[in-house]
């Protein structure tokens, strides 16, 4: 699999302080790649390096194989993208938004432009839209357009920053389902959030950003791995210290009732399982504890608020 | 990319209204002097006015001459200071720059617009200027300043010229608004420096004390025009004019291109 984005050392300094300090990514094709961080930990300033907005101070950056930069445009022929709110012209109707967009840049042939505009418009289920100037647009419909105006080329690589905002729940699950059908179609889509629970449900790498730095960089899978800690619910749970006492490496965390949190070590929980049995107690019901993204988040950013 | 600026500028309501604005102005000065058979004293008001009393042909120059030292200025500042600036003020810059169209071909197409606009309203002033002249006083061979009558043809070359002239004159404000553009995300601010550049060069212009400044300075030449209606036309001030139009432009542009080719887009 080939790599779509590869930042090496990317930092970015304004004056003394460093907004951006040495980030390494790497985000493979067809990756749906979640990218987290608190307000202010450096993820836009990141994403506008990458689209050749922002000069680095350091480093490189990549994408789709060639370099990008303020002089380097060409590489982001095959990019789409929504960076800090859509933008458009106020005073004209979404679809004449469109086509100004779809004109602009190489590859937009006038032939098929409005077959592209309305393939745009029906991704992001805004097919019936009329003929208002986009100053009326409500938050949420601006933000739709301006997923239509990333997608009018059909790019390769899909770069969103916090792409749901404004818009309500139906609206989040919408998208949603169009991001996850748009990386199996086999886009690559970068997806900045603070919505953790949205990067957890669809996607399959993330990165971590705090203070500037990546902290963390992994498949959703690891970062979400098992924290060998399981749930017990039994009715014998008095009797389950000698067990434990037994076993050697599994601890007791809490209780509460008959519900006990018991770090089992390196022991597999169905070894523990078959011990509990076998030492003639019943075991009504045992979870395997999942961490969620907001706990690895908290964990990772030391308590500060996404 | 220059295809998509012009639609913007021609489909956008305001170049519209600014045209017809700039164009009404000199209509209306044109139904009051009509009207009342008074033209401005002489060395007082718009220069060449006075001739349009005895002859409609003067009035496309003398429209010009109505809008040049103010008017015009500003709906260029305004035109000019809005190009990438007001992109910025949108959100749309930076999903042209990511589209994407490079930063050169942005800051020329824009500058063609720019360019497309001065030249659409001072050819709009010209030709209402045109027919007001001839509804109102009646198209004869001119006679010239210098008293001396010049053949019809002479006329329409000289105010070609003159439209011409006026248009780089308002050429060196649109440099001066562009690059004012480039160096801010805020139209408005654009605008207003731009204007800031002129009404300094409009007053140094009015000081004796800075006389040995006046030569360089971009609005000293603006009305040279009026000497392409003596006998024989006078050219060398127009000349110099278009010199001072000419440096004045290289060296805006070059200061736009040099701020915008590099220059963190954060708007």
């Amino acid at each position: 699999m080939s790599t779509v984005v590869r930042t090496e050392g990317l930092t970015k300094r304004y004056g003394s302080s460093t907004v951006v300090d040495a980030v390494d990514l790497e985000v493979s094709e067809g990756d749906l790649f979640g990218f987290l961080g608190p307000n202010g930990a450096g993820k836009t300033t990141t994403i506008r390096m990458l689209l050749g907005l922002v000069r680095p101070s350091a480093g490189r950056a990549e994408v789709l194989g060639r370099p990008v930069g303020p002089t380097l445009a060409t590489a982001l022929a095959e990019v789409g993208a929504l960076v800090e709110g859509p933008g458009f012209y106020p005073y004209l109707s979404g679809r004449r938004n469109l086509s100004l967009f779809d004109a602009a840049g190489p590859g937009g042939g006038p032939g098929d432009r409005r077959d592209r505009i309305e393939g745009a418009l029906a991704l992001v289920g805004m097919a019936e839209v009329d003929r208002r100037p986009v100053k009326h647009y409500s938050l949420g419909m601006r933000q739709r357009l301006g997923l239509a105006a990333a997608l009018l080329r059909r790019p390769r690589l899909l770069v969103l920053d916090e792409p749901t905002n404004g818009l309500d729940p139906n609206g989040i699950r919408e998208l949603r389902e169009l991001f996850v059908e748009l990386s199996r179609s086999g886009t690559t889509v970068v997806l900045s959030s603070h919505q953790l629970a949205e990067v957890e449900l669809i996607c399959t790498r993330a990165a971590v950003m705090v203070g500037g730095r990546v902290v963390a960089q992994d498949s959703v899978a690891r970062l979400l791995a098992p924290t060998g800690v399981v749930v017990l619910t039994s009715p014998d749970l008095d009797a389950v210290a000698p067990c434990l006492a037994r076993l050697g490496g599994p601890r007791l965390l809490d209780r509460s009732g008959d519900r006990a949190r018991i770090s089992l070590g390196e022991l597999p929980s169905e070894a523990f399982v078959a011990a509990l049995v076998a030492d003639g107690l019943a075991v009504r019901e045992l979870v395997v504890e999942r961490r969620t993204l907001e706990d690895v988040f908290v964990g990772l950013t030391g308590g500060e608020t996404a | 990319m220059i295809r998509v600026e012009l639609r913007k500028l021609l489909t956008r309501p305001r170049t519209w209204i600014t045209i017809a604005l700039l164009a009404g102005l000199p209509a209306l000065v044109g139904v009051f002097v009509r009207t009342t058979g008074v033209g401005p004293r002489p060395g007082r008001g718009p220069a060449l006015l006075s001739e349009v009393l005895s002859n409609g042909s003067m009035f496309p120059a003398a429209a010009l001459a109505i809008v040049l030292p103010l008017f015009l200025p500003i709906a260029v500042s305004v035109v000019a200071g809005d190009t990438v600036a007001g992109e910025a003020a949108f959100g749309t810059l930076r999903y042209l720059l990511i589209r994407p169209v490079p930063r050169a071909r942005l800051l020329i197409a824009k500058l063609i617009a720019t360019l497309t606009f001065v030249l659409l309203a001072v050819v709009a002033v010209a030709l209402v200027g045109l027919v007001t002249g001839w509804l109102l006083f009646g198209l004869r061979p001119l006679t010239t300043v210098s008293g001396v009558s010049v053949a019809s043809e002479q006329l329409v070359l000289r105010v070609g010229f003159t439209v011409l002239y006026v248009a780089v004159s308002m050429f060196g404000v649109a440099a001066i608004g562009l690059f004012a553009s480039t160096s801010t995300d805020a139209p408005l601010a654009a605008t207003l420096a731009t204007l800031a550049a002129f009404v300094a060069s409009q007053v140094l212009d009015l000081i004796d004390a800075a006389g040995g400044l006046h030569p360089y300075l971009p609005t000293h030449y603006w009305l040279a025009f009026v000497d392409l209606f003596r006998e024989p036309a006078y050219w060398s001030n127009v000349l110099r004019g278009l010199g001072i139009q000419a440096a004045y432009i290289t060296v805006f542009l070059g200061f736009a291109w040099a701020g915008f080719a590099t220059r963190d887009v954060t708007a």
